[in-house]
């Protein structure tokens, strides 16, 4: 089903409102991988807001959706969606990254309520999403298991067993997604180790492979109502995104996939995220 | 049957340790239906396989992919299911180091890794297939439960053991046929509790794995021949260690041998020598097993006469323990 208007408008002001509270958390911590996390916020929002059957008050629910953040360096934007939704304080993200708090940069599961699993060493999300996958079959339960991966990532050997595994085991009930912001932490993905031709390789390895703009609402609803349409297979949607997106002075520039924030800089990405914003809503 | 076991045990006096391994699971796999298995390719030679004979459907063969299993697993614990993760000793511990220490110890997760051909118990193979570093590499990782059964019975109560406890647990056993070190699995067997194979306050000898069965050998001529009396102590489990037996051993004894089909770095007899260094007590003190090498191409046998920690090499070094000089002090808390 395409987005109502209404939908939509939702989850543009949410999107916008997790940047924010994104920015502040940052600052509150005093650094952050803020280039991506600002990549995949828009994926995350849709998941959170339109697609998972989720209870913040059950966090623990068994028939919940799971999502797996792959690229737990983005724990910064995963964190403020928590929350926001309800599963602890918002004041608590006032002690992100401080001594003692239950909040690192990579969050912890046994720590942080609505985390599904602790990830921050990459290539371990797509294998953990296909044991949920595979364990709601055995279990009987119809939940979906959503993953989101980063490009540069996929150079790790261990997405590549997985992404055999998914398929090998048809994993309708499994979508992953990758960030692709084109930029790891040395520089461009294609300079550093090139993914290219990525969507024929996902395609090859047995996944419904679609290419989205991952900013646009509508177009990654789509995306997502074709994966859950696919039920004998798992579906990879290559988002294509802008590392640091909202912030136009920081966009696309890998320098700011991890960086220190203070009152200025978080004062001056927060004026620019809303600007960009309601260019965006006004499309 | 104690153990879980129903298998006749004369049938399992000709099984192979991971025959009678395959065979409990199973067992224990029917009793409880949140049991899965997973392999990488290995459902043959780990036996893992008599899971998918018996109960088909309850195994994942992930291919040749251990990085992408342990994973899998993980994933799998975290949906309530309890998988038993078989593959080679080596691919374990080395091959999936980080995602058993990231995915499974840091999450606790309730995964349990039964890792074969462990030491040199495949040692025709030559080094790849060897597994030396194992319990150096699992006993540093927090949360982790670290087992090393004596035979293939012994396997049988560690892993019901294992089911037992919450947790993540690694159990080394090895390939082929073990000695038999018990008759029978109707013996108490509790994670962390070291079993008195022999009685002697001479010395202690401390074995784990297919080093019990000749520690257990050499303690008997060494009482026969020698009159010297030596306590053997099967320490099954490395992680959490017996430290209560170790210290006992040290006042009692004061000499302690370690055997280990293992690096003697790192392993069965590191983790002892930790003990004996804190509790600020003088004690004679040898590591048996592979010394800091590796190991060449050659049957386990062979390779543990070769490097001094099979029954000879245990006799050897204990009559050279025996005849060390070492001041001791009646009272040892003026010591500490």
């Amino acid at each position: 089903m395409p987005l109502t208007e209404d939908e939509f408008f939702r989850l543009e002001d949410k999107a916008r409102d997790l940047r924010l509270l994104t920015m502040d958390t940052s600052f509150w911590a005093g650094s952050a991988h803020v280039g991506g996390a600002l990549s995949v916020l828009d994926i995350l929002t849709i998941l959170y807001y339109k697609y998972m059957k989720v209870d913040p008050q059950r966090p623990d629910w068994e028939d919940r959706d799971r999502f797996i953040l792959s690229k737990g360096h983005a724990g910064v934007a995963l964190a403020s969606v928590f929350a926001d939704k309800g599963y602890f304080d918002v004041t608590e993200l006032e002690t992100f990254n401080h001594n003692m708090s239950k909040f690192g940069m990579h969050l912890d599961r046994n720590k942080v309520k609505g985390l599904d699993a602790s990830t921050g060493s990459l290539g371990h999300g797509l294998p953990i999403a296909l044991g949920m996958a595979l364990a709601a079959k055995s279990t009987g339960r119809n939940y979906h298991v959503y993953t989101v991966l980063g490009d540069g990532e996929c150079d790790e050997g261990s997405v590549w067993e997985a992404a055999m595994a998914c398929a090998h085991y048809k994993a309708g009930n499994l979508t992953a997604f990758v960030d692709r912001n084109g930029l790891s932490i040395d520089g461009a993905t294609e300079e550093v180790m090139a993914l290219e031709p990525f969507a024929d390789k996902w395609k090859a390895f047995g996944f419904q492979t679609l290419e989205v703009d991952g900013h646009d609402m509508r177009k990654l609803s789509e995306a997502i109502d074709s994966a859950l349409a696919v039920t004998d297979k798992p579906t990879m949607i290559i988002c294509r995104t802008v590392k640091s997106c909202g912030i136009s002075e920081w966009e696309g520039n890998y320098k700011w996939h991890y960086a220190g924030i203070n009152e200025d800089t978080r004062d001056k990405s927060k004026e620019s995220i809303r600007k960009y914003h309601a260019a965006r809503r006004g499309k | 049957m104690a153990g879980g076991v129903t298998f006749n045990v004369i049938d399992a006096k000709d099984m192979a340790t991971t025959e009678m391994y395959g065979n409990a699971l199973a067992e224990l796999a029917q009793k409880h239906p949140e049991i899965v298995g997973l392999t990488a390719d290995l459902a043959k030679s780990t036996k893992i396989g008599v899971l998918e004979e018996k109960l088909p459907g309850r195994l994942y063969n992930m291919g040749i992919a251990e990085q992408n299993m342990f994973g899998v697993a993980a994933g799998m614990a975290l949906s309530g299911l309890v998988p038993f993760v078989s593959t080679f000793a080596t691919f374990a511990s080395m091959r999936a180091g980080e995602q058993i220490r990231t995915d499974i110890c840091y999450q606790n997760l309730n995964v349990k890794v039964i890792a074969t051909h462990a030491g040199v118990s495949f040692g025709t193979a030559g080094t790849t297939h060897h597994c030396t570093e194992d319990l150096g590499i699992m006993r540093t990782m927090a949360n982790l439960t670290v087992v090393c059964p004596a035979d293939g019975l012994e396997t049988v109560k560690a892993l019901t053991a294992a089911y037992e406890h919450k947790g993540p647990v690694y159990i080394r056993i090895n390939r082929g046929y073990d000695k038999p070190v018990y008759d029978s699995t109707d013996y108490d067997f509790e994670l962390g509790r070291a079993i008195t194979m022999h009685e002697g306050s001479d010395m202690t000898i401390i074995a784990c794995g297919a080093t019990v069965f000749r520690a257990r050998e050499a303690a008997k001529i060494l009482e026969k021949s020698d009159g010297i009396h030596a306590r053997v102590l099967n320490m099954h489990t490395i992680k959490p260690l017996d430290t209560e037996a170790v210290l006992k051993a040290v006042k009692d004894t004061r000499r302690i041998i370690t055997v280990e089909d293992h690096n003697i770095v790192g392993g069965l007899g590191s983790a002892v020598a930790d003990v004996i260094a804190s509790s600020g007590m003088g004690c004679a003190f040898l590591k048996l097993g592979i010394p800091d090498t590796f190991a060449p191409v050659g049957l386990q046998e062979d390779i543990m006469a070769y490097f001094g920690y099979d029954d000879n090499g245990i006799l050897k070094a204990a009559r050279e323990l025996i005849g060390k000089v070492f001041e001791e002090k009646e009272n040892w808390e003026d010591e500490v």
